[in-house]
């Protein structure tokens, strides 16, 4: 258990650490408590993979949104509401039968936050960022997903102001599926390129 | 600069592991570090690549071994000292000097202002001043080059053949933006670059995608009449 009393004295003293330092910011007027009660709220509360699922299923129920998505993607997702930081300029990749596409950021942790919210831990962790640009399968097998071995697999490292978005195949057997149902079935994996979006018959559907 | 973070491509980092049922953050330091950081950051006394700089710059173990918000946290702290607006009596001693005053381009975020500013974010593009030098479809050459200070291109892709894939317009020039030598604002394309460019055969991947400034891209012969895109 002595790895466990280190790591609790390490997060305390951060704790410690971190309230001393909120305290000087606002002493000293350089930070506004309700701007962090605000951006808190923003983040752990309204945004997260839910919008990107919904840009997703709007693109499989209507093809002149999705050919907009393709063409003008800010555009065409600043018409559902989902702009702003880390979101100014998006790019959006379909997956095809032929080509699976996979979303990195090798340098840091570049991420569309408006349509997925904040990266989870291993989107930012070194195994995921050192592998995927060179060994896409190697990784995806990781999360459980072979493909077929003909699939072409295109990384995007993310090393820019831009911001992917991948667009999964829609799985076969959802025609009768609203387009909020189809949501629901769009994993946050999808849109990175970890998962491929399955029908929610076969049981592995609709986790964030 | 050749630090850590430049991972693309490393192997000894293990599989990559997904955390059930993760939460957003693991302590309630985080959130507060995660929080000061976009509140700190909207303040006009730095920018985003100065703080992805002052990240990668950390020691190694702090970057390796500390977790996320850990070196957002030590980053932080090392500009809120260089850029003026706390001194490092005031972060020793926990208590605000009276006679220090922020920098004059300092602006505090204001609560009321957080959702319109967030919701417009901070977008990178810029108007041109000259036009593009590549158009799609055209091979580059990227630079060989290892600057000891801030770039976006990472060491795996230097020195090596693409395509341009898509031109992205304008956008604010990241090495210098890092050093505070000003936005620089340059064309920025989409390149491809097949796998085996990057790898020779020790990859699954097809093609890697990387955003390129027309600075980090020389212009590339043409493909040979016989060359077939793969």
């Amino acid at each position: 258990m002595k790895q466990e009393d280190e790591s609790g004295r390490i997060n305390r003293e951060l704790e410690a650490r971190v309230n001393a330092l909120e305290s000087l910011l606002i002493d000293k007027s350089l930070v506004d408590r309700k701007a962090l009660q605000a951006i808190l709220d923003l983040y752990e509360n309204r945004i997260g993979p839910r919008n990107g699922a919904r840009v997703v299923a709007r693109a499989w129920v209507d093809p002149l949104f999705k050919a907009r998505l393709l063409s003008t993607p800010d555009e065409a997702i600043a018409s559902l509401g989902f702009t702003g930081r880390q979101g100014e300029h998006v790019v959006v990749v379909e997956n095809t039968a032929e080509v699976h596409h996979l979303v990195v950021c090798t340098l840091c942790s570049c991420y569309p936050w408006p349509l997925l919210g904040l990266p989870p831990g291993w989107y930012k962790s070194a195994p995921f960022r050192s592998r995927a640009v060179i060994d896409p399968r190697g990784v995806l097998a990781d999360f459980g997903l072979h493909l077929p071995a003909n699939t072409r697999i295109q990384v995007w490292d993310s090393n820019a102001e831009v911001r992917y978005l991948v667009l999964p195949m829609r799985p076969e057997g959802t025609a009768h599926l609203s387009e909020a149902e189809l949501a629901n079935l769009v994993s946050r994996n999808a849109m990175i390129g970890t998962d491929i979006v399955r029908s929610s018959a076969d049981g592995r559907g609709s986790q964030a | 600069m050749n630090g850590l973070h430049d991972m693309g491509g490393m192997q000894c980092f293990g599989r990559v592991e997904e955390e059930p049922d993760e939460p957003l953050f693991h302590h309630e330091w985080e959130r507060r570090a995660f929080a000061l950081t976009l509140a700190l950051g909207a303040g006009g006394c730095w920018n985003i690549d100065a703080s992805r700089f002052m990240r990668e710059s950390l020691p190694p173990s702090v970057y390796l071994s500390g977790g996320y918000y850990r070196i957002w946290l030590e980053a932080l702290q090392q500009l809120l000292e260089s850029r003026g607006l706390l001194s490092e009596a005031e972060m020793s001693s926990g208590q605000a000097q009276s006679m220090s005053k922020p920098p004059a381009q300092f602006r505090r975020l204001s609560g009321e202002s957080v959702d319109a500013l967030f919701s417009r974010g901070w977008p990178s593009t810029r108007d041109a001043s000259s036009p593009a030098r590549f158009a799609v479809g055209q091979r580059v050459r990227t630079v060989n080059s290892h600057p000891a200070t801030h770039t976006r291109l990472p060491r795996y892709a230097r020195g090596r053949v693409g395509t341009i894939e898509a031109v992205h317009g304008v956008h604010v020039f990241p090495d210098t933006n890092a050093l505070f030598q000003g936005e620089q604002p340059d064309w920025l394309y989409a390149v491809r670059f097949e796998a085996s460019e990057l790898w020779g055969p020790d990859t699954t991947a097809s093609c890697v995608h990387l955003d390129c400034w027309q600075s980090y891209l020389l212009a590339e012969a043409a493909t040979k009449p016989n060359d077939s895109p793969v």
